[in-house]
């Protein structure tokens, strides 16, 4: 759910980044974090565990410039990949504009990309939003592990309806930002329906 | 889908201008409004040594990891919360289920003062936010600065 302030022009939307656990979605933002300039971002905010395991959320929030005299802002979340954390991850999506499912390509991972997935599925319809509905990217990480299936293989079990889709290695930045900038075009191409 | 915040200028100022109030009143640090997404509304206050995005996000958090604890024993929501601290506290009130106050103050005050305040206030805004949704419901998208934007305008945002 998108917050238009008239007064100060500003907009803001969340997008939530989803996955099973160690996928890599708290390395997509650190590498945001990393490579964007100190004025265009806020502070990156990890609730982990001693073992830097996501406990609740990642938060990044980041102003992508403006458009037509509003200053564009985008709130970056994670959710905690691990199954045991239910509670917690619902509640992220709360409010959410824009998702970004971030798979593991590793073939002993399949299982948990589709449980995941599943998963997602069932929690945004406890949230009310339909996952159809919702601008939706999928990104498929560690594509540099050599035990990595092939895209095609993920596509299919993953994306059967074609949303944007992106090959990514996190740590080094590949796919990182194509992700985000797919997802955030979605998110203000929604906008603007909604507008209409 | 849950509906869009809008917030318009009269709106805006008077929100301001509760939280200001409060911020005095209660002998208040800061005041913050956040929605329960995590936006920041309305600060007030000494907030120039505060990082309030975060603060609004993880006061979000908070709310809605105590929203959860509350209905698991049977309740809809703890409407009020507080923190102490060694030097400062912080105080939370949600207010038309919509929008948290987050006020915090030091041993200038009391929890007693400042419970009392945001009573007041948190009224004064549930009033506002009602007028806020009736106008945003009377006017779905009318005006909208992004009805008009073109693709253009997506891609020079991502052009660097």
């Amino acid at each position: 759910m998108s917050f238009i302030n008239y007064s100060s022009r500003e907009i803001n939307c969340k997008i939530v980044y989803y996955g099973p656990g160690l996928c890599g979605k708290t390395t997509n933002l650190q590498y945001i974090y990393n490579k964007t300039n100190p004025e265009t971002k806020g502070k990156l905010i990890s609730l982990s565990t001693e073992t830097d395991r996501t406990l609740f959320f990642d938060f990044l929030p980041l102003s992508l410039g403006e458009i037509r005299g509003f200053k564009t802002r985008f709130h970056l979340y994670t959710v905690p990949g691990q199954v045991f954390y239910d509670a917690s991850r619902k509640l992220i999506l709360k409010g959410v504009d824009g998702m970004v499912f971030v798979a593991d390509s590793q073939g002993e991972r399949m299982e948990a990309n589709i449980e995941s997935m599943e998963n997602l599925r069932t929690n945004l319809a406890e949230q009310g939003y339909d996952l159809l509905k919702v601008p939706f990217v999928v990104q498929y990480n560690k594509r540099d592990l050599p035990n990595a299936v092939t895209v095609e293989e993920l596509r299919k079990v993953l994306n059967p309806r074609n949303v944007p889709d992106w090959q990514a290695v996190a740590p080094t930045g590949v796919g990182v930002f194509d992700t985000l900038k797919s997802v955030a075009k979605l998110v203000l191409t929604e906008l603007r329906k909604g507008g209409q | 889908m849950a509906s869009q915040l809008v917030m318009y200028e009269e709106e805006f100022h008077r929100i301001n201008s509760v939280c200001d109030r409060l911020t005095k009143d209660a002998n208040a640090k800061v005041v913050f409004l956040v929605d329960k997404n995590g936006q920041l509304i309305s600060a007030a206050g000494q907030t120039h040594n505060i990082d309030t995005t975060s603060l609004a996000s993880l006061t979000a958090g908070n709310v809605a990891a105590m929203g959860g604890l509350a209905k698991l024993i049977g309740e809809n929501e703890f409407p009020n919360q507080y923190h102490e601290g060694a030097k400062d506290s912080l105080y939370m009130s949600l207010v038309g289920g919509r929008v948290v106050l987050v006020v915090i103050f030091d041993n200038r005050t009391s929890l007693g003062l400042v419970r009392l305040r945001i009573k007041k206030s948190a009224e004064e805004l549930e009033k506002i936010f009602v007028t806020l949704a009736a106008r945003s419901a009377a006017t779905p998208g009318a005006g909208s600065p992004f009805a008009e934007i073109s693709d253009a305008d997506i891609d020079n945002l991502f052009s660097e």
